[in-house]
């Protein structure tokens, strides 16, 4: 099924400087009952978003005019916990196209690319980097080229990020993991019968 | 000349459909498990494609996160969580797909019934889309987690696409002390390596105490494999693999078992064969252990003291650290050992099989629990409940005040009624302590089942070995 085609993104961030964020606070478990894709969004981050009596929590980074734009910059280890890619598709959305880390989880990073989610690892010190200058300019615009490979701050300091090739075709090209599975199934019956 | 291989590389080479440069492997998938929460975006991708299931024997379906605890034979009252049971109901019969439905003998945890029902064999890769799949490791197979648009993959084409982890070799050497089970055994690693530490590898458990657990004490340590990080974990079968897996419901019978036995025997990592990461522990450092924050990896032996900042190298752990205690109600450099607990709750694919419940009953017996803790049993599946009401523990709970629920996740996950409420604390035998798993702002304890019936009893965090004595051994 296509997706939506990666090529580059221009684009405002927003700051979580947490570490160890799992999916069960992306998404908590009680929101896992839609049986469609859409309006995970707004549940994304629910219990740090909303007070019990559901007003918003205005501290809260997501309620924060200050920050916006379609990229999450996130402390090491995200996306740890459940396999639950509702993580993924809230993210998505809510309108997030990247996530920039210096650590994810195995799961949520196959479920990211799976979703046109880009996750991006660079470095602590770039990581350090970019939420400074956030910080020094909520408006500060990242450029994310995936042919490139790279991540570019206003003032002009970057760094390059590994992505599989295989990856980096299907968000280039909007296609998915089950096109190239079905290409093979001569194969797999093969298999099937052999094994 | 052929290498000397890991029992994980022989597995997974014996699975490749096809490899190409540059090329995720396509790994054909023996079993797959699926349940009602992250199978319905999968069904309708099929749906969109027009394309039917693959192979659909070698998929089953249950019913476990959402269902209630209580008159699971009424429907659903929850409104979302009766929707998306009846969207598998509509499913799986729709796509050719074996359905233990509520009220079905097999019901349960859908790691919990794969092992009983003899589904789950040494040699196979298995998948689920649940990150506990790593269960099932404990037979000597591939088992990992996928999302739900891997759950798709393997009902389209019976494969999934997956770059080879990394391997990890964790040895525990010598004999567990008195009141140490499996449970203490795996929160002891996972603090070790904390919450990302084997993030990229596929684990492989061995040494002198892995092989003296039985099959149940083994799925508790793969289940948490997940914990820290690792795609999942894996055990070499031997013979109390293979007499667990006998005479089970869909295990191969006689003669084919006994020959399915002798191939099984060679399931086993080459004298010499590379890992990416060898560990050793050594049993005896390990004690009861309970969690004081809110990933797996902060954990502590019971006796400890939680850590005070200025343990902590890095300022971004001391924020962590700072976070997690302000969210837990608790004090760094503190002891947890008489911390009064709200609920007790013995559960999830961790912890509620038969030797768990049994665990947990031969700790109470003839006792009363606390007066200010709320007691919840929740058996893994239907079958594990009639085996425990068979042998009369039913009557042990009762008589203690413990509620002995109906099989599911419960309050694992708080999905269904089953919830801690905010600011409470429960003592659980599950796996995640994270903000908010067990219900809004609830307060979780991760901890053995022993430590858990402990905690009941005293209505506080307690050391077992205190209130049981020198009484306690087990293989579990
Ligand atoms: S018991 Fe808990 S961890 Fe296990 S499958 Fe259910 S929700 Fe997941």
């Amino acid at each position: 099924m296509s997706k939506e085609k990666f090529i580059t993104l221009v684009s405002t961030a927003v700051p979580m400087p947490i570490e160890n964020i799992d999916t069960d606070q992306i998404i908590p478990a009680r929101f896992l009952k839609a049986t469609t894709r859409e309006g995970f969004g707004e549940n994304l981050f629910r219990d740090w978003r909303y007070n019990s009596d559901e007003t918003p929590r205005n501290e809260f980074v997501l309620n924060d005019p200050t920050y916006s734009g379609k990229i999450l910059v996130a402390g090491k280890n995200f996306g740890c916990g459940s396999s639950r890619e509702h993580a993924a598709w809230s993210l998505y959305d809510h309108g997030f196209s990247v996530v920039i880390s210096s650590f994810f989880a195995d799961i949520f990073k196959n479920n990211a690319l799976n979703n046109a989610l880009l996750p991006i690892q660079v470095s602590d010190e770039f990581l350090k980097k970019i939420f400074a200058a956030i910080e020094k300019n909520p408006k500060t615009r990242l450029t994310v080229d995936l042919s490139q490979q790279n991540v570019v701050l206003e003032d002009g300091s970057s760094e390059t990020f590994d992505i599989n090739a295989y990856k980096k075709t299907c968000l280039l090209n909007g296609y998915d993991d089950i096109d190239y599975l079905l290409s093979l199934k001569d194969e797999i019956k093969h298999f099937e019968l052999a094994h | 000349m052929q290498q000397q291989r890991t029992l994980f590389d022989k597995i997974w080479d014996a699975h490749i459909v096809r490899s190409s440069e540059g090329y995720p492997d396509a790994l054909y998938i023996d079993r797959h498990f699926i349940h009602e929460v992250t199978s319905p975006q999968a069904f309708d991708g099929l749906r969109k494609r027009g394309i039917s299931v693959f192979n659909p024997s070698r998929t089953t379906a249950t019913a476990d996160h959402n269902v209630p605890t209580k008159d699971q034979h009424l429907p659903i009252k929850e409104a979302l969580s009766r929707h998306q049971v009846e969207t598998l109901r509509k499913n799986c019969p729709e796509f050719g797909i074996e359905l233990y439905d509520l009220g079905h003998p097999y019901q349960g945890i859908v790691h919990i019934i794969g092992p009983e029902l003899g589904l789950t064999l040494p040699g196979m890769t298995i998948v689920c889309g649940d990150s506990h799949t790593s269960t099932h490791g404990a037979f000597g197979n591939i088992a990992f987690g996928i999302g739900t648009s891997e759950v798709e993959q393997v009902l389209a084409t019976q494969c999934v696409l997956q770059y080879r982890p990394k391997t990890m070799l964790i040895e525990i050497n010598g004999t567990l002390g008195n009141g140490v089970v499996a449970k203490d055994i795996i929160l002891y690693i996972i603090s070790k390596l904390s919450s990302s530490g084997a993030t990229g590898y596929f684990v492989e458990y061995a040494g002198e105490s892995i092989r003296n657990l039985s099959m149940e004490a083994r799925m508790t340590i793969c289940n948490m494999s997940i914990e820290m990080g690792a795609r999942g974990g894996l055990i070499a079968p031997d013979e109390t693999t293979f007499s667990y897996i006998k005479g089970r419901r869909f295990a191969p019978q006689g003669e084919s078992f006994d020959r399915l036995v002798e191939q099984w025997r060679h399931l086993k990592s080459d004298e010499g064969a590379q890992y990416d990461e060898v560990l050793t522990f050594e049993a005896s450092d390990i004690g009861p252990m309970i969690t004081y924050g809110t990933n797996p990896g902060m954990g502590i032996k019971v006796t400890d003291r939680i850590p005070a900042l200025a343990d902590l190298k890095s300022s971004s752990e001391q924020t962590s650290l700072s976070k997690s205690l302000a969210y837990m109600g608790l004090e760094p450099g503190t002891s947890l050992l008489g911390k009064a607990v709200d609920y007790v709750f013995i559960g999830s694919c961790t912890n509620a099989r038969i030797e768990d419940l049994r665990l947990v009953a031969s700790m109470v017996k003839g006792k009363k629990k606390a007066a200010n803790v709320e007691v919840w049993v929740v058996p893994g599946s239907k079958q594990v409940e009639n085996q425990a009401r068979e042998e009369g523990l039913d009557i042990i709970f009762e008589q203690a005040g413990f509620q002995l629920r109906q099989p599911g996740c419960s309050a694992c996950l708080g999905m269904n009624e089953d919830k801690i409420p905010a600011g409470k604390y429960c003592i659980s035998t599950s796996n995640r302590n994270f903000e908010g798993r067990q219900g809004p702002k609830s307060r979780t304890f991760l901890a053995s089942p022993l430590s858990a019936a402990a905690a009941a009893i005293t209505g506080k965090v307690t050391d077992v070995r205190e209130l049981a004595g020198a009484a306690l051994t087990s293989n579990n």
